[in-house]
């Protein structure tokens, strides 16, 4: 229980990266740190104790597992989210290069 | 970057693709896959950039490269998944023979579509990475 | 498990530090620290598969960042700023929210079997049959190329919409040489 909800804090402080910081890297870093959050949340939950990684090495011995399915969505989404955040990255940096600042303040300021 | 930088990327890069591609092609039997496998080869082109800068490479080739081995991946995971919708009439069946288990050659289409994968991740992993890190090129508008 | 404690603490730490120092690059570091402690808490659970992939993942994540952070500013230059109405607001509506937030899922995570104890009513099934139907001795490797193989068709396809739009983003059309 309290292994989660080190996760939801994790999640807690992310989402704050992303409402209240006014730097646009901050709030790629906020998205960066919710997916971390998620994908470990999904690994704990599917933890059983004293059991091995779910790899077969014999055929007829007893399979004594972990789950393996919080394991296969998390493999996808760890993948995906390399690509949103570089996505993510690019549109920062064409408006850096556009604005030069990060300050979210000023670009709408200087809009037009 | 400084020479010793340099030596020593020239001789890890062999080491690290073949390790990259031992992890695609074990996948189905040791952890890993087509997504870790692909993640690092990918690594291994992007340490050549990193070490020699981005002179040593012909942009332009590398990432006309990159498409194409990026295209090809996905066509060749799609073709894997309606072979088995035309051969035995379910989209992504695994059709082939299973083989002996805990063999290399087992799993039916499991180490193809880990091929087609792998591809795919590295070329588009590496074609990110020339795209945002890579030019040498400002942006005026 | 001391060692996994020990860790998350540490990943805690490091995501505060990361949310809230000045120097961008140091921000960019501590996210790699909170990523790497990710990593080393899938091995303690038994995750070789994501270990492996978070780990290289992780590194390619921290080379764009830096990538970025070169071409742009090291320097937060919001940080220590006088504060606006308006960020008063969404730092108020944000503890709001994430006391809500709190309350809800602490409510929730209640249902779950606890730690350690993960009900496995889908995955017994999957491990029964993994070897004889997919074949494949890589339980995971199984689950998301033959059981599951649908989802991993659409991450592909997320993962190749995403770098044509880093493509499109950055094209050389319109640009011009850098000066150096």
């Amino acid at each position: 229980m309290i292994i989660f909800l080190s996760c939801i804090i994790l999640f807690l402080i992310g989402l704050y990266a992303i409402v209240t910081k006014r730097n646009l890297l901050k709030i790629v870093i906020g998205f960066a740190l919710v997916e971390y959050a998620i994908n470990l949340l999904f690994a704990l939950i599917g933890f059983r104790s004293g059991m091995l990684a779910p790899i077969i090495t014999q055929v007829d011995a007893p399979h004594r597992f972990v789950d393996p399915i919080p394991q296969a969505l998390v493999l996808t989404a760890i993948v995906i989210a390399l690509g949103t955040t570089a996505l993510m990255l690019t549109v920062v940096l064409r408006i850096y290069n556009r604005y030069k600042t990060f300050d979210i303040a000023e670009i709408r300021k200087l809009k037009g | 970057m400084s020479l010793i930088v340099k030596t020593v990327t020239t001789i890890m890069i062999g080491f690290i693709f073949i390790y990259g591609a031992y992890i695609i092609l074990h996948g189905h039997l040791t952890p890993g896959g087509g997504f870790a496998g692909g993640v690092i080869i990918a690594g291994a082109f992007i340490l050549k950039i990193l070490a020699f800068g981005s002179e040593a490479i012909d942009e332009k080739k590398s990432e006309m490269g990159s498409s194409i081995f990026e295209s090809v991946g996905a066509l060749l995971f799609i073709g894997v998944a309606i072979a088995g919708l035309v051969l035995a009439g379910t989209f992504f069946l695994n059709f082939l023979p299973k083989g002996i288990p805990l063999h290399l050659w087992s799993a039916g289409i499991i180490p193809f579509c880990n091929i087609a994968i792998g591809i795919k991740v590295g070329a588009g992993l590496f074609s990110i990475f020339l795209a945002l890190a890579a030019v040498k090129y400002v942006m005026t508008d | 498990m001391i060692e996994l404690y020990l860790f998350l603490v540490f990943m805690t730490v490091a995501a505060f530090i990361a949310t809230e120092i000045k120097d961008l690059l140091a921000a960019v570091i501590s996210l790699g620290a909170v990523g790497f402690s990710v990593a080393i808490i899938f091995i303690l659970v038994q995750a070789p598969d994501l270990a492996i992939v978070q780990i290289v993942v992780e590194v390619v994540t921290i080379v764009i960042f830096v990538a970025v952070v070169f071409r742009t500013t090291h320097v937060d230059e919001t940080i220590g700023k006088k504060l606006t109405s308006s960020h008063v607001l969404s730092i108020v509506g944000f503890a709001f929210f994430a006391l809500l937030f709190f309350v809800a899922t602490v409510r929730a995570l209640q249902e779950l079997p606890a730690f350690g104890n993960a009900t496995m009513k889908v995955a017994s099934e999957y491990i029964r049959l993994g070897l004889s139907r997919a074949g494949g001795a890589n339980l995971v490797g199984d689950v998301i190329l033959d059981f599951r193989a649908l989802d991993t068709l659409g991450e592909a396809t997320v993962l190749f919409t995403s770098v044509i739009g880093v493509i499109a983003l950055m094209r050389s059309v319109g640009r011009k040489k850098l000066k150096a």
